[in-house]
């Protein structure tokens, strides 16, 4: 990305102007599904899925991540691989624990 | 002997020192929230009954929409920097700021209600994980209020002397708010909505 | 940093290699000495503050053992205490009428005798000079605390990484220096607040260094004061760790290659990355301890909790697992972040003595890689006891086995490079060839740990506390005197004394074996740790009891031996050898360019150019035995 050229900045803009009007409409839309009363894994998965559209709009657009360089990239896929274990692997330890059957 | 690439890019890596601090500071932040939301699920999993609907969403939305606004000042600010317009970015930077107390004044509201009809953070596991995971989402919000305010205030000197270094200071700035919009993009629906 | 250094004084003065420039700080004391934002000054600041940190661990441990020893006998605190504060007194003295930092030292040690003076009586701590247990437990976990996260960790990254890494770089600072200063800063107010925490109603955190709740939930007062304690020193190594990633990817000197950087450049370069990544949690585990604590929640408070015959007003609903598996995703990085910068120090400190290149250099480095990935992924090792399934404990068993591969792989590298050296045995090289066979003792008593299956009988018995400790103490510990040894004259322009050196090694040597490897008996005998008799009250401890006696013998011997090293260090300072301006005849930029001792800000005189790989020692055909980083490389 060129930061030097005046009419490329102004092309950005539009950009950002266009992400915060979806940010705005994303927003009211997971709004309006949890009015809708889904079940739960179901409204888990479809609020998980627009806040994550929303949160990439944010970093790739906000934050240019759509344009960065590879150093950081490779900081931060390396981030969410930690993240990702941090995450599971608790709850995958929780949900398979040793459960004594024979006790009276 | 002065310290290489503050200003420009070190050609091998393309970014400049601040840049490279930024997104190392925000890939801590990630492992932090990501604990916290790490416990949210643990303990909802673990809860019999989880409450619903008791926050309000009509202010937590409005509050996103606050966020989501001055994410966009904010790269404004920058982008006018870039274009070299200081007026320009001085007033969105101010708006960026203003829009940031009211996230701030609204969570008052929202908190001082909850502390009124006793909803404290022993009250449950729910309570206790929207207080803490709002209350550090808010430390941070006010944090880079105060960043943003200094740059705003006695940092913008810097604008006269090297505006490009003030510009990258400006974009490292812009780079922690949008960081702390995305989180609250996260925390909206999980604390909120499900 | 602005110098007020003209910028022709370096063309003028600058020596072919060694650029030799006096600046002429203009800047007052507090700033160079208190708040500087030099690196080495920041460097020198956490090594003196680690290394009283240390001492006091130290201590702590010798009281413990005292008890351990000799059961509920009285503590012959003077003993401990006159020596320290005699020690104190001499420097001051030593150190003249004008004060100086040795003055500042002196002063501190006598602080560190009236701290002792003071937690050794009391009746809430020792009435009648015997310990109580309820003191035992927070000399145990103050011991912990303190050794690791105020001691070494602060001592091998703080205070190595921060003097020694820009310089090998060719850098001339930190890439941050601000931020550095503020990392100090942070370190030494969480040491404070650990300190101050001995002297709330109580006492200081009694549950162990882990702080497993629901027992740290409901502890007293120094808990509290504990989480706070952490918080800081977790943003104090979460803004160094940032500053050292940042400052090996942006401020190589030119050709500096990462495949040419040093293997210390490499071993904290993956640390950092290691801090920067696993603090974060424990950070958030301890801001939810925090609010268990003081806002009544229920985080690791599972329900109808029963404390001394009374339900717990706490609504429960929490977890007491989550604590630990926040707690050990950091500590597991943690353990390696105690050793990686030791291995860092002792690489080079055998390349350098052994004047041969290391061996396997490459895969060394894709080692550490894949070591630092891995330590993200194993930590519930340290949790096979509480009913985790077997699948899982399967997974964590599996990474376990797989993350001593690439450590075996670095040791071997280390042994091999040794293969075919002209040696020099000074204390430095002593130090780290001490280190190989130890840290291999520590590592190989780990794998019955890392299995699901022995783990249930080696579970928190003395074969942990041996373990643990022969990896850090004989293995960390002498990594870092070796580098205390080694970059002595870099920071000085003088040398320490080889004979006390010598004589501290094999003093310090022989007692450490004495001290751990007993440990290991008695662990595999069953005996429990954190039993402040010693296990003296169980049957099965009664064969190995005796053992405690040899352990505290050998613990207080092995403090007469340091002694010879805190007198070498105060001695060498003023009166040691000169040191030349390439002490060791060494290829890393540190020795090569720079001048010994460095200059103020700015490091270099010239900025170095890098043309070479890091070791090498005795190319065929060159006169002299070491090739400098630096140096062109002939056609």
């Amino acid at each position: 990305m060129d930061f030097t050229d005046i009419h490329e900045i102004k092309k950005h803009v539009r950009v950002y102007v266009t992400v915060f009007v979806a940010l705005l409409a994303l927003t009211m839309i997971t709004v309006a599904i949890a009015q809708l009363h889904l079940s739960v894994p179901a409204a888990v998965a479809v609020a998980i899925f627009i806040a994550t559209i929303k949160g990439s709009l944010v970093a790739g657009y906000f934050m240019h991540l759509v344009s960065e360089k590879k150093v950081i990239y490779a900081a931060l896929i390396l981030t969410v691989v930690f993240f990702a274990a941090l995450m599971w692997l608790p709850i995958f330890s929780q949900s398979d624990t040793i459960v004594y059957k024979n006790v009276p | 002997m002065e310290i290489p690439y503050v200003v420009t890019a070190r050609p091998e890596t393309g970014i400049f020192n601040a840049k490279a601090g930024i997104w190392l500071f925000l890939a801590s932040e990630v492992m932090l929230f990501g604990a916290l939301f790490t416990t949210y699920i643990l303990l909802r999993i673990g809860a019999p009954t989880w409450p619903h609907g008791e926050l309000d969403v009509a202010l937590a939305t409005v509050n996103t929409a606050v966020l989501i606004t001055s994410s966009i000042t904010m790269v404004m600010a920058w982008a006018s920097c870039l274009t070299k317009d200081f007026k320009k970015f001085r007033l969105y930077l101010g708006l960026t700021i203003l829009l940031g107390a009211t996230f701030m004044v609204i969570k008052y509201f929202e908190y001082s209600h909850h502390f009124h009809i006793g909803d404290i953070p022993s009250k449950n596991t729910f309570y206790a994980i929207y207080f803490t995971l709002t209350g550090l989402h808010g430390l941070h919000v006010l944090g880079g209020m105060i960043v943003n305010s200094y740059f705003w205030g006695p940092g913008s000197k810097m604008w006269k002397s090297e505006p490009v270094r003030f510009t990258n200071r400006i974009e490292v700035a812009g780079l922690y708010w949008h960081f702390v919009d995305l989180v609250w993009i996260f925390l909206f629906p999980t604390l909120y909505l499900l | 940093m602005k110098t007020n250094q003209p910028n022709h004084a370096v063309e003028t003065v600058a020596a072919p290699h060694v650029g030799v420039v006096h600046v002429h700080e203009e800047l007052p004391f507090w700033r160079r000495y208190i708040f500087s934002t030099d690196h080495k000054v920041i460097g020198l600041q956490y090594g003196f503050t680690a290394l009283l940190f240390l001492l006091f661990g130290y201590i702590m441990m010798m009281m413990m053992r005292w008890q351990l020893a000799y059961p509920d006998t009285e503590f012959p605190k003077y003993y401990f205490v006159l020596p320290i504060a005699a020690i104190g007194a001499i420097i001051i003295l030593m150190s003249g009428i004008k004060p100086s930092i040795n003055t500042l030292i002196g002063i501190l040690l006598l602080g560190l005798a009236a701290l002792i003076n003071y937690i050794a009586s009391g009746e809430e701590r020792m009435p009648d000079g015997i310990m109580l247990p309820e003191f035992y437990n927070q000399l145990g976990a103050m011991h912990g605390t303190i050794m690791v996260f105020l001691g070494i960790v602060p001592l091998a990254v703080g205070a190595f990484g921060n003097y020694v890494l820009p310089l090998q770089i060719g850098a001339p600072d930190m890439a941050f220096p601000k931020i550095n200063m503020a990392s100090y800063w942070a370190y030494f107010v969480g040491g404070v607040i650990m300190l101050v925490s001995f002297f709330v109603p109580g006492g200081a955190a009694n549950s162990g260094w882990t702080s497993y709740p629901p027992l740290a939930d409901i502890a007293t007062t120094g808990q509290t004061l504990w989480l706070f304690g952490m918080v800081f020193l977790i943003t104090s190594s979460l803004l160094g760790s940032i500053n050292f990633i940042v400052t090996v990817l942006q401020l190589r000197a030119k050709g500096l290659t990462f495949f040419r950087l040093p293997f210390f450049v490499w071993a904290q370069f993956v640390t950092a990355f290691l801090l920067l990544l696993a603090f974060p949690p424990l950070e958030a585990a301890a801001v939810l301890q925090l609010m268990d604590r003081l806002a009544g929640t229920s985080f690791y408070l599972p329900s109808g909790l029963i404390v001394s015959g009374q339900v717990l007003p706490n609504t429960g609903g929490g977890s007491p697992l989550l604590w630990q598996h926040l707690f050990w995703f950091l500590a597991h990085p943690e353990v390696y972040v105690l050793i990686l910068p030791g291995m860092g120090i002792v690489a080079e400190v055998i390349a350098n003595n052994a004047r041969k290149p290391l061996w396997g250099y490459k895969s060394m480095v894709y080692s550490l890689i894949f070591l630092g990935f891995m330590s993200f992924i194993v930590w519930a090792h340290h949790m096979f006891l509480t009913g985790m399934g077997t699948a899982i404990s399967a997974f964590f068993q599996t990474t376990t086995m797989i993350i001593s591969i690439p450590s075996v792989i670095i040791l071997s590298c280390l042994f091999i490079s040794l293969y075919g050296g002209s040696i020099r045995f000074n204390s430095p090289m002593l130090f780290a060839l001490g280190f190989l066979p130890m840290f291999g003792i520590g590592g190989l008593t780990g794998l019955p740990l890392g299995l699901a299956t022995s783990d249930i009988h080696l579970h928190d018995t003395y074969y942990v506390i041996g373990h643990f400790h022969y990896v850090v103490a004989p293995g960390t510990i002498f990594a870092l005197f070796a580098g205390i040894y080694y970059w002595f004259p870099k920071v000085t322009g003088r040398t320490l004394n080889e004979t006390l050196g010598k004589i501290h090694f094999w003093g310090s040597f022989v007692c450490m074996n004495f001290i751990f490897f007993p440990m290991l008996i008695q662990g595999l005998a069953g005996v429990s740790r954190r039993l402040s008799d010693g296990g003296q009250q169980y049957s099965h401890a009664q064969g190995v009891f005796q053992l405690n006696e040899v352990m505290s013998v050998a613990a207080w011997v092995m403090a007469i031996f340091q002694i010879f090293f805190i007198i070498n260090l105060f001695i060498s300072i003023k009166k040691g050898k000169k040191a030349s301006e390439n002490h060791w005849e060494a290829t890393t930029l540190e020795w090569a360019a720079a001048p010994t001792p460095p200059i103020a800000h700015g490091n270099f005189g010239i900025v170095p150019e890098v043309h070479r790989g890091p070791y090498e020692y005795s190319l065929p055909g060159n006169a002299k035995d070491y090739s400098p980083q630096n140096e062109l490389v002939k056609e």
